[in-house]
């Protein structure tokens, strides 16, 4: 129920239309009838994508034979244990650390950033990046800005960075790059996916091109998609399209922000600021080009040449062998389900979560764990 | 389907935030701990909204509530409003709407200014008012600087009343009215709390709703059978309760509920979803299918009840579970996992 | 990845702009976006940075994408026509 109703609210409104998502489920059953095989399994990589999927229940009404993965698309679940540890380290330096509200709750070796407030820590959340520069040049205590989210929100990092901050704010970097990550669940010698769905605010920046080379060399298509109801739908409409036509190809359902070069300006700032380097991703190992690191020019900023972060404080706690019996990369890749992992429901659990898949609210171990398995809810009253 | 964690070590924020984390405290610390002692009535152990306690043919029936919001002052309201409010409200929702009378216990922090605590004063003093309920004793102690947070509030209230209404009477088939919008008190403490430079009007929703109360009640007598105040935790965690405790599945129509624009597009910004965001003027009630129109008209009536809304009903089906009709598919609603934070992802 | 919405822009202040969410209003930061901003255009926000200018062509154009995937999808089956009618009916009661 909506108040106002200005002509602005219910143009909204237009991407939220019923009636149109219905007949997009009806095209999504009969392609997945003319395509012949259960399940058809696509990836979304995209943290949105899923929190947009459940959020609209859309789970509910896909047809049965379409499997939506969720892959490693939330910044935050792949963000490593060693990662969150700098940060909690320093922050019981003393250090003032800003970030974001996703990341104040994900565990580290021993401890999340929430637990260290617990103990007196001075951890302030924000909404935007410049709100850190705010704190900063508001008090004279070292702050450290720890920078999670993918190359959309690095781009918010690397403006502030361009355009001055003062000498007690530095920047420990966590940020992530997207592209390579879908090419290690291609090349997965039994990844069952067929397709992804890519994230529409991403590809905003980097444009749709960016994709190309990746469907030239796996062959698989990649649809650009938004986040509203009738965005995601058609999105996978086109995909499964694409899929039973055999015609591997970048397709871009959200022209409304994405175009072939994307943002170049932002683009321009991002890769002045950053360079791309390998790095864990929690759960997936080592992604080639996968982490974005503040570049020489910057590393006045960048709180890891400022601060020594001794993280062997944190080894007194529980070493982090369960990582490696971790099979989220194989869940999210379609090869396995959280009832396959050993750990599942012992080691790792909400309450202390290993792989990245628990840690997400929306993480397929996540919701196993909850409802015990995922809740059939097509036959609800 | 409830799973209880366990109770870490130490106790962060998220134990007094009104979801699982604080339901795991108080089952397994404070319960466990203080023990079930039966009493002719309704105790500790149905950790409802108030204690029902039996006296001759009536019951007394008394809650005490801790207010530690920051900051002092919101848009909407402030901690002497909401402390009236918060207890008043709690024993509106066990069905007595007559407060004898309410305690009022402060505890400042050293430096504490008085002017603000005359204004919380004047605060606590017009919320009586509109509840008819005055505050008949009190305490006050000051601590050191940075020993506590600028000011916690204590009320406790009492009331007599013929006919208890608990949170665990819900049936199959049982309708849900919501008598206002879901959200308001919860974002606009977020925003102001985050300096979230949001402008716009996020306001409060903290009033006592007794006299509310008593006109559904009136209206709906016993075709009332489960009330609870939607406080922190938000709708979710008022209607997980009331499906576990009911032991019965809840249905909601998302589009039916009602919210406020400002409270909708703060919430939206932030990646909020307002059904889990607090409120503290607001009930939801379980009626039977009869009576449910009844009740409807009549709280719409109140003053405070304009926006009162059927929002689900009850079924034999997933009990303990909420489900949510979102007009394009259904999900379970997730419960609250503490402090909501601002999200990017 | 990216809680992005979008929003209105009701004035601009230099290097941001004061944007309309439909019910709450914040200053959102210029430096990112890659074309010039006026009031009135839509721009779409994460985390407090317009990074897309939204073109109000785009809205109406994708509304077509979309009927176009529906009727390119529908051939001659018969529930198609009900739901064709029903979305009919929507359009004729929003544009009326």
């Amino acid at each position: 129920m909506l108040e106002g109703g200005s002509a602005d609210a219910v143009r909204e409104l237009k991407f939220r239309d019923p009636a149109r998502a219905r007949a997009m489920v009806d095209a999504l059953t009969r392609l997945t009838v003319d395509i012949g095989r259960a399940p058809v399994s696509v990836m979304h990589v995209c943290g949105s994508h899923e929190q947009a999927i459940a959020k609209f229940g859309l789970r509910a009404v896909f047809p049965r034979a379409l499997n939506v993965i969720m892959g490693p698309g939330c910044p935050v679940c792949i963000t490593d244990t060693p990662e969150v540890d700098e940060g909690v380290v320093l922050a019981r330096q003393g250090v003032h650390i800003a970030t974001y509200g996703d990341m104040v709750r994900v565990p580290g070796t021993a401890l999340s950033l929430a637990d260290a407030q617990a103990e007196g820590a001075k951890i302030h959340v924000i909404y935007s990046a410049a709100q850190a520069v705010d704190l900063a040049r508001s008090i004279r205590d070292d702050v450290v800005f720890f920078a999670t989210g993918f190359e959309t929100t690095a781009v918010a990092t690397a403006a502030i960075v361009l355009n001055g901050v003062p000498d007690n704010f530095s920047i420990l970097s966590a940020h992530k790059y997207i592209p390579p990550v879908m090419e290690i669940v291609a090349e997965m010698p039994q990844t069952r996916v067929e397709g992804f769905l890519a994230a529409g605010h991403a590809a905003t920046i980097t444009g749709w091109g960016v994709f190309e080379p990746f469907v030239a060399r796996h062959k698989l298509p990649v649809v650009v998609a938004g986040f509203e109801p009738l965005d995601i739908l058609a999105g996978l409409v086109k995909l499964l399209e694409l899929i039973r036509d055999h015609t591997p190809q970048v397709s871009n359902m959200f022209p409304r922000c994405v175009t072939r070069e994307g943002n170049l300006r932002a683009q321009d700032q991002l890769w002045k600021v950053f360079r791309p380097t390998g790095g864990r991703w929690r759960g997936i190992a080592h992604v080639p080009n996968g982490n974005l690191r503040l570049r020489d020019e910057f590393a006045h900023l960048d709180a890891r040449r400022r601060f020594t972060i001794d993280l062997t404080s944190l080894w007194d706690y529980a070493p982090p062998l369960l990582a490696q019996s971790c099979i989220c990369g194989d869940i999210m890749a379609g090869i396995s389900s959280p009832s396959d992992c050993t750990l599942f429901g012992q080691e790792c659990s909400p309450e202390k979560p290993v792989g990245a898949c628990m840690v997400s609210s929306e993480g397929a171990c996540r919701i196993w764990h909850q409802y015990g398995g995922h809740p059939d809810l097509r036959g609800v009253a | 389907m409830m799973r209880r964690g366990l109770v870490d070590d130490r106790l962060g924020l998220k134990y007094g935030a009104g979801g699982r984390a604080m339901r795991a405290l108080v089952e397994r610390v404070c319960l466990a701990g203080l023990g079930d002692v039966p009493v002719d009535g309704i105790g500790l152990a149905a950790m409802d909204d108030a204690a029902a306690l039996r006296v001759g043919d009536r019951w007394l029936v008394i809650t005490t509530d801790s207010h530690v919001v920051q900051p002092i002052f919101f848009p909407g309201g402030d901690i002497g409003r909401l402390a009236v409010s918060g207890t008043v409200n709690d024993l509106a929702m066990m069905g007595a709407t007559e407060p004898l009378g309410l305690t009022c216990a402060i505890i400042l922090e050293e430096g504490f200014s008085k002017a603000d605590l005359e204004r919380v004063y004047a605060s606590i003093r017009e919320a009586c008012r509109e509840a008819h309920a005055p505050i008949v004793t009190g305490d006050t102690k000051v601590m050191g600087r940075g020993e506590l947070d600028g000011l916690v509030v204590n009320t406790t209230g009492v009331a007599l009343c013929d006919r208890v209404v608990s949170d665990a009477g819900l049936h199959p088939g049982d309708v849900l009215i919501v008598t206002g919008t879901m959200g308001d008190h919860g974002m606009a403490i977020m925003a102001a709390r985050h300096q979230l430079a949001l402008e716009g009007d996020l306001r409060s929703d903290v009033a006592p709703i007794n006299g509310l109360v008593r006109a559904a009640l009136d209206a709906g007598g016993a075709g009332i059978v489960a009330m609870k105040d939607p406080t922190r935790g938000g709708l979710s965690s008022a209607l997980h309760e009331m499906a576990e405790k009911g032991a019965v599945g809840i249905l909601i129509e998302e589009l039916a509920v009602p919210v406020r624009a400002a409270t909708r597009a703060a919430a939206d910004l932030l990646g909020i979803d307002p059904l889990v965001v607090a409120n503290e003027g607001k009930a939801v009630i379980g009626v039977r299918p009869g009576a449910a129109n009844a009740v409807l008209e009549a709280i719409r009536r109140h003053p405070l009840g304009g926006g009162a809304a059927i929002v689900g009903r009850c079924l034999s089906e997933h009990p303990g579970a909420v489900i949510l009709d979102t007009g394009f598919g259904r999900r379970m609603l997730s419960e609250p996992e503490g402090e909501l934070l601002p999200r990017i992802c | 990845m990216c809680l992005g919405v979008p929003g209105k822009v009701v004035e601009i202040n230099g290097k941001s702009a004061t944007v309309d969410f439909w019910g709450v209003r914040r200053q959102v930061w210029l430096d990112v976006v890659d074309e010039p901003v006026a009031v009135g255009d839509y721009v779409l926000n994460h985390v407090g940075y317009a990074i897309r200018r939204i073109p109000d062509s785009e809205i109406g154009e994708t509304l077509a994408l979309y009927e176009e995937l529906i009727k390119a999808s529908e051939q001659d089956d018969l529930m198609a026509a009900d739901v064709r009618a029903e979305i009919a009916a929507t359009q004729e009661r929003e544009d009326a």
